[in-house]
């Protein structure tokens, strides 16, 4: 499972990168999350607002810091 | 909140509905006490601020200090107090706008209502000028008209609710007004010109080029239960962020008030010095301060005999440009747009400025 991260370096994309790596760690799951700031990659995804989680090459949740029951849902996927 | 949620497992599945009829009744309940609590403590700050200062710290009524103080004891929590409710309330208007939803409203408008409609959206859709580079790219390849990005773009952070806010708690409801209406219309007109410069081609080319998929992603449904936590959380981020800057505009301010003789002000920022509204334009412009610390000091400045027309266009240059954001923008614009974005907003400001000290 691939996770990415889609922000400029905001604060809000700071803490969903980092709550979202601990929910990943602390579930087992062997789900690579990475951080995206390269503006042509975000802007490929077609959001507007950022933070964004893209799960497996598709947009999940835009515009805020994921909550942690939704990163678990993800996880089970 | 969390009380009842707990509290609704005991209940019997038939109940549900009574429960959330209970639930409803309780929020209401507690809504109009907070807020009739809210008003108390509100009417009574002067009282408190005097009793603080003269009683507590055992001030000698009539000193400077003693002044100085007074007013920090009163400003602070009335200002914090308004900041809150209105920042509370735009919170739930904002959780009903999405900067996706804005942008599939603004796609494809024609120019001057799309100026306008921008503006007023710019007003309520969430945004931070952190995201202004995704906004652009996503809004600019969806098919929103540049023009009408950029008044996006300007009323967005010059039209928020801490500057509204504070405007209205410290120097009454017309500057606030006033602040307001003459933000969207320099919004609106900067984009507008924008627009008709068709100065397309000095945004940077690989935004063109940007495939964005405009397709729109479900919005997720949202409760009032929701909404509310969005207000919350709104507030505390909001105040968590300004608070320091607000302390000390407010600690800055005070002393102002106490300390800085009647009139000192008027010969440097005064309705008859011409050249002040450009000089205020020229440091504003730069400048990335909090608007929660400018505010405070602008309206001490105000109380000594500063113009109107001079100090909102300090404020104005403040909030609307500032060289970090410039430096955002420059990765998606080329320096002819930056330039001409800069000198656009820069002249509304400056006759903004002019217009009010001759008016007031």
């Amino acid at each position: 499972m691939e996770i990415k991260v889609l922000g400029p370096g905001c604060p809000k994309c700071k803490k969903a990168e980092k709550i979202i790596k601990e929910v990943v760690s602390e579930s087992g799951s062997d789900a690579r999350v990475e951080k995206i700031t390269d503006m042509m990659e975000i802007a490929s995804y077609g959001i507007v607002s950022t933070p964004a989680i893209v799960v497996n090459g598709e947009v999940k949740s835009k515009g805020k810091i994921p909550k942690i029951n939704e990163i678990k849902a993800w996880l089970k996927m | 909140m969390n009380l009842f949620k707990n509290m609704t497992p005991v209940l019997l599945k038939g109940d549900r509905i009574v429960s959330n009829k209970i639930m409803m009744l309780a929020s209401i309940t507690g809504s109009i006490a907070a807020v009739l609590i809210w008003w108390g403590v509100y009417k009574n700050l002067h009282a408190a601020s005097k009793f603080l200062t003269y009683s507590i710290f055992k001030v000698e009524q009539g000193t400077h200090f003693g002044f100085a103080l007074e007013f920090f004891f009163y400003d602070l929590p009335k200002v914090m107090m308004l900041l809150t409710l209105v920042v509370f309330g735009v919170g739930i208007l904002r959780s009903f706008f999405s900067p996706e939803k804005t942008r599939e409203m603004l796609a494809g408008k024609s120019e001057f209502a799309g100026n306008i409609l921008a503006a007023l959206l710019g007003i309520v859709t969430p945004f931070c000028s952190c995201s202004a580079v995704p906004l652009f790219i996503g809004f600019v390849t969806a098919g929103v008209p540049l023009g009408v990005t950029f008044s996006f773009l300007i009323a967005a952070p010059m039209v928020n609710e801490v500057a509204v806010a504070l405007l209205y708690g410290l120097l009454g409801f017309e500057i606030a007004a006033i602040y307001m209406g003459t933000g969207l219309i320099i919004a609106i007109l900067a984009g507008w010109i924008i627009g008709r410069l068709h100065l397309e081609k000095y945004v940077e080319d690989w935004v063109i080029q940007a495939n964005g998929d405009a397709t729109s992603i479900s919005q997720d449904k949202m409760t009032w239960e929701d909404r509310i936590v969005y207000g919350w959380e709104t507030v505390k981020e909001i105040i968590g962020r300004v608070w320091i800057y607000m302390v000390l505009g407010i600690a800055v301010g005070a002393a102002i008030h106490g300390f800085v003789p009647e009139n000192f002000m008027a010969s440097i920022m005064g309705k008859d010095a011409w050249w002040s509204v450009p000089i205020a334009v020229v440091i504003g412009v730069p400048m990335y301060s909090n608007i929660a610390g400018v505010i405070p000091v602008v309206e001490a400045l105000l109380g000594k005999g500063a113009a109107l027309g001079t100090v909102l266009a300090f404020m104005m240059s403040v909030i609307a440009l500032s060289l970090p954001e410039m430096i955002i923008l420059r990765k998606v614009l080329k320096p002819r747009l930056i330039f001409a974005f800069i000198i656009i907003v820069a002249s509304g400001i400056l006759v903004v400025g002019y217009l009010f000290n001759i008016l007031i």
